[in-house]
């Protein structure tokens, strides 16, 4: 039980860390796309809708390698960083990324660029602009993409069972720690888990299309 | 031709459940077995929890390789096997495994080495595999030591993927993942029986597959002489009292 | 010194936008043009949101010369910018859009106050209000407002009744017809409607093809028969005048101005203030001789000073009625059959006078 409760732990640590850097990534990210007329963008455009497509194997594979201590990332480190708990939160932010850009983009594109420019007659600069009418604006999907961070990686097995490596209380997150229960046959706790979860995503998404649907 | 054409018609197919671990094996005794006779085999291959879990929830196997003799054991007192179909077809073997290194000395002292940081093994809840391994620790006195170091492969495949990715030095493997006709470089170790308790890969017939004169044929067949030469071959021990 | 001094030079796919000039850098001053003439191009030059390649220099102070790589962005250029649709900010009150410049002008630049700049809007009671809780007309009176407390150098307005009924104009005319009063910065004011810019504007460019045609004081602009507003079914004078009497007992007021007197309906206007009027081309028609029993009030002395012919069968009549300008316009019949000629000294008849109240 106790296993279960750091699970617990692990996996919203997990998911709060990582929505915060998929939201820090992600809207400088997605106003670039917005934005931009560079011809670089439906390449990063591409890049970024790639898990979406991708099974978490395949994803998760290649970031064992890049992770490992010989890995493009691990080998920045002294020992790599499969494994470890911040190993786990560039994976889900990779993977959670395109549903956190997109939601951004939709909202971002949707600020009428009319709005922006009487901004920027009114004294406002660029990052001004950005935090005091696109933001405000986008807030709706903000939320929608923040929720979708944090309940995808919540949700999340297939990447982390790649490259968590299992460990209790540092990289065993709450899916993994289900399929463990299932796999031993230990379905009374699997109930537990999977109806906590079960119930606690509902209960995310629906506050959440409850505070969007308030809004319009 | 009469011959051929009579005994075609009584020609049936075998639903092979089978555990990750013996699925490259099952393959090569199905291709002997399709050739000698008329019978078909096909194959569904996953971790033997997951089969478990299937094949309670009505799955359509006729036969159930698993890589314990928990799982069989338990679907016989469940009602879901046929009594007294169960058997060991094969004894999972036990091998350390640390690619690309060079080392001279016994595989404790390798482990016990400070610059090695992260050992795989399967998770020893719930492969069997992973329960010699731990099993194998606990006799050489590192697995209190080794806590802090061990990432827990999902099955024995994941613990290989850990190895083969470079992400874990080392660690505990399937020898039946190694095989001899390609020889992956590196240090190696097959660990004495000794070390663990055996690891018995039981196969059990399913209540679905009673009736499957293809899946009592393949029963049958898995306890042959050229069966076991197969098995033996590709990596694994066999019970001799057979 | 007191000048906008710009020269730009910009491409964007079939448009091309090539002009230079030094308007005044006070009063209003009108540009006006046809739709696609490229008068909001030349605004957006101004306000740097387009970047052209060029030079430009607002009363003395330089906001962008390429040749210099100098290219002030538009939050350093102390602007005023009215749009035609109010692009008030969806998410904040009335107050905090009115705010939102004022908020980022350093203190010791901040012009006028938000109170008064409520009262001569009419907006005082709107400030808690969000802009979807506003009519058309009082959306642009706020983003007027909003420009004008941005506390700037030089206030652009692209067409800001373009989008509004005429009720809705009417409503919003007598704030712009103070501009001149109550700002004392240079004001740009496009618009293709010559009413609106007759009431408003003292200065007149006339923008053709991305090229500014010619630029001038309102009244000889628009007396200007060679120019192709002469040709408007609106065209007409303006007048600068001032109320000299009123006249109690048929409920009248006279004008005065350079070249005579102008009678109108009383209006509620102190004696010597200055008023404009505006008198059509089409309330015009001329005598020979000092017409004797005639309904009409107003007859003006005047000399023709130029004839168009504007066919089939129309002529525009330039008159200089004592150094004021006045246009006629009358049939190519009435033309013969007056004989006339320039330097002709003719009687204006003056049908109706548009007051801007």
């Amino acid at each position: 039980m106790t296993e279960d409760i750091s699970a617990l732990w692990v996996t919203l640590r997990l998911a709060l860390v990582s929505t915060s850097i998929l939201l820090l990534l992600g809207m400088p990210l997605a106003w670039w796309l917005v934005r931009t007329g560079s011809r670089l963008r439906t390449v990063v455009e591409s890049l970024v809708a790639l898990p979406l497509v991708l099974p978490p194997t395949v994803l998760g594979f290649y970031l064992l390698i890049a992770l490992g201590p010989d890995g493009i990332i691990g080998g920045l480190t002294d020992h790599g960083l499969a494994f470890s708990f911040t190993g786990l939160v560039i994976g889900s932010v990779l993977y959670s990324l395109p549903f956190v850009v997109q939601p951004l983009q939709n909202a971002f594109s949707a600020v009428s660029p009319l709005i922006l420019e009487a901004a920027g007659t009114l004294r406002a600069s660029a990052l001004d602009r950005f935090f005091s009418i696109v933001l405000p604006l986008s807030r709706p999907g903000l939320i929608t993409a923040a929720t979708l961070g944090f309940a995808h990686t919540v949700g999340e097995f297939g990447v982390v069972l790649m490259i968590g490596g299992n460990i209790p209380g540092k990289t065993q997150v709450l899916s993994i720690a289900i399929y463990d229960h299932v796999e031993a046959l230990e379905y009374g706790r699997a109930h537990w888990l999977s109806g906590g979860l079960l119930l606690f995503s509902f209960l995310i998404l629906f506050l959440v299309y409850r505070q969007n649907g308030r809004r319009e | 031709m009469l011959l051929a054409v009579s005994v075609s018609a009584a020609a049936e197919t075998v639903h092979v459940a089978v555990a990750s671990n013996f699925t490259g094996a099952l393959r090569l005794l199905a291709q002997s077995f399709e050739k000698s006779g008329a019978h078909q085999v096909r194959i569904s291959a996953a971790s033997t929890g997951k089969l478990y879990a299937q094949i309670r929830h009505g799955a359509p196997y006729d036969l159930f390789l698993a890589a314990d003799r928990a799982r069989p054991e338990r679907l016989e007192q469940e009602g879901l096997a046929v009594a007294g179909s169960r058997f060991t077809y094969a004894l999972g073997r036990l091998v350390f495994w640390a690619p690309g290194r060079e080392f001279e000395g016994a595989a404790n002292v390798l482990l016990a080495r400070p610059d090695v940081r992260r050992i795989a093994i399967a998770n020893p809840r719930t492969a069997p595999y992973g329960l010699a391994a731990r099993q194998t620790l606990e006799a050489i006195g590192l697995w209190q030591r080794l806590q802090g170091r061990l990432v827990r492969g999902e099955n024995i495949g994941q613990t290989f993927q850990f190895i083969a990715s470079g992400a874990a030095q080392m660690g505990f493997v399937a020898l039946a993942q190694l095989p001899e006709e390609s020889p992956r470089p590196g240090y190696r170790w097959l660990v004495q029986p000794e070390f663990y308790r055996p690891i018995r890969q039981q196969a059990v017939l399913l209540r679905r597959g009673a009736d499957n004169a293809a899946a009592a044929a393949f029963l049958a067949y898995l306890r042959s002489g050229e069966a076991r030469r197969l098995i033996a071959g590709q990596g694994y021990g066999l019970e001799d009292d057979e | 010194m007191s000048s906008i001094d710009f020269r730009f030079e910009l491409e964007r796919g079939n448009f091309r936008l090539e002009t230079g000039a030094v308007l005044p850098g006070f009063g209003v001053t009108a540009l006006f043009g046809a739709s696609g003439s490229g008068k909001t191009s030349l605004l957006r030059c101004i306000a740097g949101l387009e970047r052209a390649r060029g030079r430009l220099e607002v009363n003395g102070e330089c906001w962008q010369d390429s040749e210099n790589r100098l290219f002030v962005p538009p939050h350093r250029r102390a602007l005023g910018y009215v749009f035609q649709e109010a692009a008030l900010f969806p998410h904040l009150r009335v107050k905090a859009n009115l705010e939102y410049g004022r908020r980022r002008t350093p203190a010791g630049a901040r012009k006028g106050s938000l109170d008064h700049c409520c009262d001569i809007l009419g907006i005082g009671g709107l400030l808690q209000r969000y802009p979807h809780q506003l009519s058309g007309g009082e959306r642009q009176r706020v983003a007027l407002g909003r420009a004008l407390l941005n506390s700037p150098r030089l206030l652009l307005m692209d067409e800001p009744m373009a989008a509004l009924d005429r009720p809705r104009k009417a409503e919003i005319l007598p704030y712009l017809e103070r501009l001149h009063e109550e700002a004392d910065i240079p004001v740009l004011y496009v618009t293709h409607d010559l009413e609106e810019l007759a009431r408003i504007a003292d200065q007149l460019a006339l923008i053709e093809n991305g090229r500014i045609l010619k630029q001038g004081p309102l009244a000889e602009m628009l007396a200007s028969l060679d120019l192709p507003i002469a040709r408007d079914e609106d065209a007409g004078a303006v007048i600068e005048t001032q109320v000299i009497r009123h006249d109690d007992e048929y409920h009248l007021t006279h004008l005065g101005f350079c070249g005579g007197e102008i009678l109108v309906g009383r209006i509620q206007r102190a004696m010597g203030e200055r008023l404009k009027i505006r008198i059509h081309a089409r309330d015009v028609s001329l005598a020979l001789q000092p017409p004797g029993e005639t309904s009409i009030l107003n007859v003006v002395k005047a000399v023709v000073t130029e004839m168009a012919d504007q066919g089939p069968g129309r002529i525009m009549v330039r008159l200089d009625a004592g150094g004021t300008p006045l246009l006629a316009r009358i049939t190519r019949k009435s033309q013969s059959r007056l004989g006339l000629k320039t330097g002709m000294p003719v009687y204006a008849q003056i049908k109706s006078v548009a007051l801007s109240i």
